[in-house]
């Protein structure tokens, strides 16, 4: 009898002392989150006013020259936000359609073997890594049109971006009854009308979800723009020349001693984008529940 | 197994030549079908799960084919043209379907849900038209009245019975000559099934109604003639009260006294 | 008619893929080739010598390859007793209340950051802690890089693992409850046997993550092109050397960085593969 009663102390202990572990191993996993939030958000504060929109970013030589007179750097990153833009832009332009079309096909031929090799291979794609990305982007434009341009930048990101948007397409329109779509026949519409008038605007949340999830994913890519749009110092709108983007900016801030305090602003604007495009596509996801 | 050809003076609206409907080569799912069906009549098809009464019904208005791999032998004629022959959209128009569980469009106002047929097909209708049209179909499903101010919200608010009103609605808006329903109440409280039945003894004067329904008392109460089917057979198919005082065959007599099913 | 337009337009989308497929593949191999026709493959791969210079111009994978296991193992290592508490905590210990849901947001914002960001704190916050630490001069090395690395995967295990605890059906946990078992070791003989595979693939997976990780970690590695010798030496992995020399790379140079671009490839791709088996294996249980 004393065994089982010192036994199940023992149990009890241990059961308390893992409660206790386990707690704080995932306070200290939230820790870094908040580190880093902080340091952004302290150093780069100072930074974030209206001439980091709209100013390009300064020279390394007159950066150099306002520190020595004790003057904050000037210029911005106006250019790297209008390359952001530009480049992300015509990602989006050229996922939405394919990745939606996908989709489509995908949740409408579960159990075709081709339906499960393009799943595969959309699979495959979406664990590519970002640098190689880079370098299949590279490989397609920059070096056959002879340079680097905003156009090898885009195509690099819609590679990253395609799998994520097909991906949630076919599991919004998977989760929608089937009923829908036979109802919608039933009525003696043709199937391009029930997936545009009746699937789609059903399953819109999901979808436009997971382009925003897309979106807010490739916003802060570095690496694979590094080997193709290369950047920019001055605001560039033509897709066929090299581009600038905002992570670009930082890292070049990064290796500039001159230059290296506009980082902290230029990461707190990234940071404040993505985590609006989070936001909105939790806010949008719970909303649209039908 | 008996096939009853019912001799009558009337054209029959609907007629079923020796459908076979199968999912794999060598299993049929409806075994040699034939049948007439009569306009204004409410046919009930009964039998126990797996009879192929389901598969039967989506057979008629072609919304089989949108699953690959089933195969169908024998003809349907609706009006006396082979519904095979047809483009499925116009067959799909004239034979207009309510399914199990009430599934309104989830995205459309109550309003563009009754007119859904119409702006699914690209049909362009005027206002005036329009109103008419919704007021007309949800008056014919005892739904007007009470959903007539809040016309413009979304219909998931509705009851489960009154969904399936408006899902019925939405197919009368679309006029067709027969109407195919695949258990509509089974999902239903009590209340709303009798709402239902009441419904469509009133539906037949305009409409004919194919129902199929596990629920035996149901096909007592509301068909003209009913159907037993038995592992996609047709077992027997006659006026529904002789069905049932009076059973020809001995397996429909062990269905409707509870032997099985 | 307009259905056949349209459904063939979703067919040629599909095959779209396949064409992708096709041109990733060409591409990496294509300009690969020249590198491994001076080497041949395995004399590439299992070279440790990288030097650019024209004159005794030599290239392997060797160091690459051994700074990137380095640094993912060491990082999963590290990343395992946390991701494990935080799918504890979300899946099981407290699922389904409030709190639950707050930390697993946190932690999943931590999956929102980009990499560079994550660079830029491993130089300002972690590199002086590694100098501090004792761990080498400068704090660039495979224990920084690690360890930033380790955080930024917490969540891609955390997140999937927590997941799979939340399957666990609940008459199994309270069949082992009414026996009188504590809560640990209900996890121990209930849940986590039972989730085990999408665990195990969960981690698999962000293993995957962090061998492709490329900004953090070529801001913290120090980007010599030697084997690493332990944790405190410096080096470079496959991502981070792509990213560090392709800018003024041509000829052998640059078929050898694609070509370690493809080696790359290949084993993430295989990671991912296997994770994604056992998670099958899951599923058809």
């Amino acid at each position: 009898m004393n065994d089982q009663v010192s036994n199940i102390k023992r149990r009890n202990r241990t059961d308390k002392t893992a409660y206790v572990l386990i707690i704080v191993f995932a306070i200290l996993a939230m820790v870094p989150l908040f580190l880093i939030l902080g340091e952004v958000i302290i150093k780069g504060l100072p930074n974030f006013n209206l001439r980091l929109f709209t100013e390009v970013t300064p020279s390394s030589m007159d950066a150099m020259l306002a520190k020595a007179n004790g003057e904050s750097i000037p210029g911005g990153i106006l250019n790297g936000i209008t390359g952001t833009l530009l480049i992300v832009g015509l990602a989006i332009i050229l996922t939405i359609p394919i990745g939606l079309f996908i989709g489509i096909y995908l949740a409408d031929h579960q159990s075709s073997k081709f339906a499960k090799t393009v799943s595969f291979l959309t699979d495959l794609m979406q664990g590519i890594p970002s640098i190689v990305v880079g370098i299949i982007a590279y490989a397609w434009i920059v070096k056959p049109f002879g340079g680097y341009s905003a156009l090898a930048g885009s195509v690099a990101l819609t590679i990253m971006m395609l799998p994520m948007v097909v991906r949630s397409t076919e599991e919004t329109l998977k989760m929608l009854p089937v009923s829908l779509k036979e109802a919608g026949l039933a009525l003696g519409s043709s199937y391009t009308n029930v997936v545009f008038k009746v699937l789609i605007p059903s399953g819109f949340g999901g979808i436009f979800t997971g382009i925003l999830l897309a979106i807010s994913r490739v916003m802060g890519e570095t690496a694979p723009l590094m080997l193709t749009a290369l950047g920019a110092s001055i605001v560039n709108w033509n897709i066929m020349e090299p581009t600038s983007a905002i992570p670009l900016l930082i890292w070049d801030f990064y290796n500039d001693p001159n230059l290296v305090e506009l980082v902290w602003s230029s990461s707190l604007l990234l940071l404040i984008v993505i985590f609006i495009l989070n936001w909105l596509a939790k806010l949008i996801a719970r909303k649209w529940k039908i | 197994m008996e096939n009853m050809i019912i001799e009558n003076k009337v054209e029959p609206i609907l007629k079923l030549n020796e459908v076979s409907v199968s999912y794999t080569p060598e299993k049929k799912a409806v075994n040699n079908v034939s049948a007439d069906i009569n306009p204004n009549t409410i046919t009930a098809i009964m039998g126990p799960s797996g009879c192929g009464k389901s598969t039967l019904l989506r057979a008629i208005n072609r919304i089989h084919e949108l699953y690959p791999n089933i195969t169908i032998t024998g003809d349907i004629l609706l009006k006396g043209e082979s519904v095979f022959g047809m483009n499925p959209m116009d067959v799909r128009r004239m034979v207009g379907m309510v399914f199990q569980s009430p599934n309104p469009f989830p995205t459309m106002s109550i309003y563009d849900n009754v007119l859904s047929g119409y702006s699914l097909n690209g049909i362009k209708l005027n206002k005036k038209k329009k109103d008419e049209l919704v007021e007309e179909s949800l008056n014919a499903v005892a739904l007007w009245d009470e959903v007539k101010d809040v016309m413009n919200k979304r219909g998931s608010f509705l009851s489960g019975g009154q969904q399936q009103r408006l899902c019925i609605a939405r197919t009368l808006a679309l006029q067709p000559e027969v109407i195919l329903m695949d258990e509509p109440t089974s999902a239903l409280d009590p209340i709303s099934t009798n709402k239902i039945e009441e419904l469509l003894l009133q539906l037949k004067e305009k409409f004919t109604i194919v129902i199929v329904t596990h629920n035996i008392s149901q096909a007592a109460r509301i068909s003209d003639k009913s159907m037993f089917m038995f592992l996609g057979d047709l077992v027997e198919y006659d006026d529904t009260k002789h069905m049932f005082t009076k059973p020809r065959n001995k397996k429909t007599e062990e269905y409707l006294t509870g032997v099985f099913g | 008619m307009k259905d056949k337009i349209f459904k063939g337009l979703l067919f040629f989308s599909a095959i779209f893929i396949l064409i992708l497929t096709a041109g990733i593949i060409y591409a990496l191999v294509a300009r690969s080739l020249e590198s491994f026709q001076e080497y041949g493959i395995w004399g590439f791969v299992n070279n440790s010598e990288w030097d650019p210079r024209s004159a005794t111009e030599e290239y392997g994978a060797l160091s690459f390859v051994v700074g990137t296991l380095y640094t993912s193992f060491f990082a999963l290592l590290i990343c395992i007793p946390f991701s494990f508490a935080v799918a504890l905590f979300t899946g099981e210990y407290f699922k389904g209340r409030k709190v639950a849901s707050v930390v697993s947001s946190i932690v999943d914002l931590l999956a929102g950051i980009p990499s560079i960001v994550f660079g830029l704190w491993g130089f300002y916050s972690i590199r002086p802690l590694a100098i501090e630490l004792g761990v080498n001069a400068q704090g660039f090395g495979i224990f920084t890089s690690s360890v930033v690395l380790a955080v930024m995967i917490i969540p891609y295990a955390s997140s999937l693992s927590s997941e799979y605890l939340r399957m666990v059906p609940k008459n199994l946990k309270e069949g082992a409850y009414s026996l009188g078992a504590t809560r640990l070791e209900v996890i121990t003989n209930v849940s986590l046997p039972m989730a085990s595979s999408g665990i195990v693939s969960s981690f698999i997976l962000a293993l995957g993550r962090a061998l492709g990780e490329t900004m953090a970690v070529t801001m913290l590695i120090g980007n010599t092109n030697n084997i690493p010798s332990g944790l405190r030496d410096t080096g470079n992995t496959m991502a981070s050397v792509i990213a560090n020399q392709f800018g003024e790379a041509d000829g052998l140079k640059l078929s050898s960085l694609i070509a370690i671009g493809l080696l790359l490839f290949i084993i993430t791709a295989i990671i991912n593969l296997i994770a994604k088996l056992i998670m099958n294996k899951l599923t058809n249980v």
